[in-house]
């Protein structure tokens, strides 16, 4: 074709000048176009739509349309007693609020577990919004000071509070404190692991392999069978340890090995020329992991690390078999009381318990999203 | 003439202070010798453009200078501090020994300022402020003092490449090394990064550059070298180099190469 005359037809003449995009249809439109494309199409959206209706009517009826509002007993909460289908029992909700909070927490004692969660949402909240300003201060006071303060507060025996053992402890509190320890304290042993897993010096790789693979390969329920009644077998007898410092140790280190493996997912993304380029510098083995390789790493497995803090929340509930009662365990223990047994009684419990989770769950993950958006530094153009 | 050391240069460097000195180097991947037999003297103030065949060894080669590469047999005493395993001296040879790469290895969770900064003020425990001030430096000497803001992957290629040079002169290198600079560059973009980097030539910096780049060759360097299956075959002043090579493969290779 290189000896063929170029046809004049493919040459534009002069400078085409920038024109507007042609409108397009809203989104709207855009929508219900594809909603009801063809036969199939129509038939798909309109059966989804059943099925929809189907689970939202009657959620809607059972949480909100049907449900009680007030009352004082189990009798309130009764079909007999209302004169129509019963939905939830939101009175038995109520009633037992303080408990599904702080568990046997001494009610004169509430206000030093309300100082903490205060204190820990002062803290998170700034902490969490990129704009402002003093974030090494604010993360330091979080991740440091703060553990510290709600350690006394909590426990007291000390400053004038009075001691409060950690047996009572329950409810939200205690799911809030395992969350809590258990991502904060997880996390560095979890980085340290997954450094530790891709090291060149076969004894620390092997230790890091040993540790991930032990604690992967063991169910939590073990773990925490073992941390509350063995180990104190395998403990010298004037050794004791809180049985929820046990739990939380045993929580951490299980947790730790998940993100390691995360982590190390991230790690192997990184590609070589990016520590090469460190390394040109003169920047050491750990300002080349901390400054280069894992700002990076951990950017990429942000969804992975979110994944396994929600799997990490909600199965802070298998302490019940601890004999902890976490928020769950708490709201199951409710059921027995003969004062709120109603036929409705359970899945009310369930639904608020469900509710919760969901709430804490879904923050968590939009907030993770958020954060991929903005430390995406990949496409700007 | 002797290996390697062969060649006068431009204007007599031969008795300035030896910058690198590889005596006797030889490596293998496996089984396969890769550097065979490298002995290079390097002074201060001499352009050194390394040329060849690729898998020839030009990159290992030059990678062995700030120790990307480790090497069985031999020496390589870059500024007086002899490479050993010893992390702490190859760190301190790193610290003065800036590269840059074929793909161009900037950070890309930092800014282009951050990228130039991370070193002084973490190596070189520099004064945030006075890096800032070195980085605006050099990145208006590499010509982009506008994109300090920008992350790397909003820039182009030959951007890129300029703010690597950047960032390694930000650690007032007493050495550059560059591996292949140019190659991953579109063809629009090479001349930027081949002038910054002869403006770098003329201000007396010594350089090791392994490029293809004939025209920047022979305008910049004061030795050639040419090497194939791992062994420097050629080593002259360009002149020679490109009118009268010595060597079968060095005729080879300029022929197919200047076609």
């Amino acid at each position: 074709m290189a000896s063929a005359p170029a046809r004049s037809s493919h040459i534009s003449a002069g400078a085409i000048a920038p024109r507007p995009r042609p409108p397009e249809p809203g989104r709207l439109a855009a929508a219900l176009s594809r909603l009801f494309a063809g036969p199939l199409n129509t038939a798909l959206t309109l059966a989804s739509a059943m099925v929809l209706a189907a689970l939202i009517w009657p959620t809607l009826r059972f949480l909100v349309l049907d449900a009680v509002w007030d009352g004082a007993s189990r009798v309130d909460c009764l079909e007999e007693t209302v004169g129509r289908p019963v939905g939830a029992c939101w009175p038995f909700i109520a009633a037992r609020f303080d408990q599904f909070m702080y568990g046997f927490y001494p009610e004169l004692q509430r206000w030093r577990v309300n100082a903490v969660y205060g204190l820990g949402l002062l803290l998170l909240a700034p902490l969490l919004i990129p704009a402002v300003p003093f974030k090494r201060l604010n993360a330091l006071a979080f991740f440091v000071a703060f553990p510290a303060f709600a350690y006394v507060m909590l426990v007291g025996g000390r400053l004038g509070l009075p001691y409060v053992e950690t047996r009572v402890w329950g409810g939200m509190l205690i799911t809030l404190v395992i969350t809590y320890v258990g991502i904060v304290a997880s996390l560095p042993l979890a980085v340290l692991l997954a450094l530790g897993r891709r090291s060149d010096l076969p004894i620390i790789s092997a230790m890091a392999i040993a540790f991930i693979e032990f604690w992967r390969g063991v169910p939590l329920v073990t773990v925490l069978f073992f941390a509350t009644y063995m180990l104190p077998f395998f403990l010298p007898a004037d050794w004791s340890i809180d049985a929820l410092a046990r739990v939380l140790i045993g929580v951490t280190l299980f947790s730790a090995a998940y993100l390691a493996e995360v982590i190390r997912g991230g790690l192997q993304a990184i590609p070589r020329g990016q520590l090469e380029g460190a390394a040109a510098l003169g920047l050491g083995y750990w300002k080349t992991m901390g400054l280069v390789v894992l700002p990076q790493a951990l950017k990429h497995v942000i969804p992975g690390l979110v994944n396994s803090f929600i799997a990490l929340f909600k199965d802070t509930t298998l302490v019940l078999i601890v004999s902890m009662f976490d928020l769950l365990g708490q709201i199951r223990s409710a059921f027995a009381d003969p004062n709120w047994a109603t036929p409705v009684t359970v899945l009310t419990g369930f639904a608020f318990a469900g509710a919760i989770y969901f709430a804490v769950s879904f923050a968590m993950s939009r907030y993770a999203l958020f954060m991929e958006r903005r430390l995406n530094t990949d496409i700007r153009l | 003439m002797t290996q390697g050391n062969g060649g006068q240069d431009r204007d007599g460097a031969a008795g300035r202070e030896i910058a690198v000195e590889m005596i006797g180097v030889n490596k293998w991947y496996g089984q396969f010798h890769v550097l065979r037999d490298i002995n290079l003297t390097i002074r201060r103030g001499e352009r050194i453009v390394i040329c060849g065949p690729s898998g020839g060894g030009k990159s290992t080669l030059i990678r062995c200078i700030n120790r990307l590469e480790e090497w069985q047999q031999g020496r390589v005493i870059v500024g007086g501090v002899e490479l050993t395993a010893d992390l702490r001296r190859i760190d301190e040879v790193r610290r003065d020994t800036g590269m840059v790469f074929q793909h161009f290895n900037l950070f890309p969770h930092l800014t282009v300022m951050q990228n130039c900064t991370l070193a002084p003020i973490w190596v070189r425990k520099m004064p945030k402020r006075e890096a800032e001030e070195i980085a605006r430096h050099y990145l208006a000497r590499v010509q982009i003092p506008e994109q300090a803001d920008k992350y790397p992957n909003q820039l182009s290629g030959g951007q890129q490449q300029r703010v690597a040079i950047a960032r390694a002169l930000c650690m007032s290198p007493r050495i550059m090394l560059f591996d292949e600079p140019t190659s991953a560059l579109d063809p629009e973009m090479v001349k930027e990064v081949l002038d910054t980097m002869i403006g770098l030539a003329e201000d007396g910096m010594t350089m090791v550059v392994v490029s293809h780049e004939m025209g920047f060759a022979r305008q910049v360097a004061d030795r050639m070298i040419l090497m194939d299956a791992g062994q420097i075959v050629e080593a002259s002043p360009p002149a020679d180099f490109f009118e009268r090579p010595q060597h079968e493969r060095t005729k080879q290779f300029l022929a197919q190469i200047l076609r």
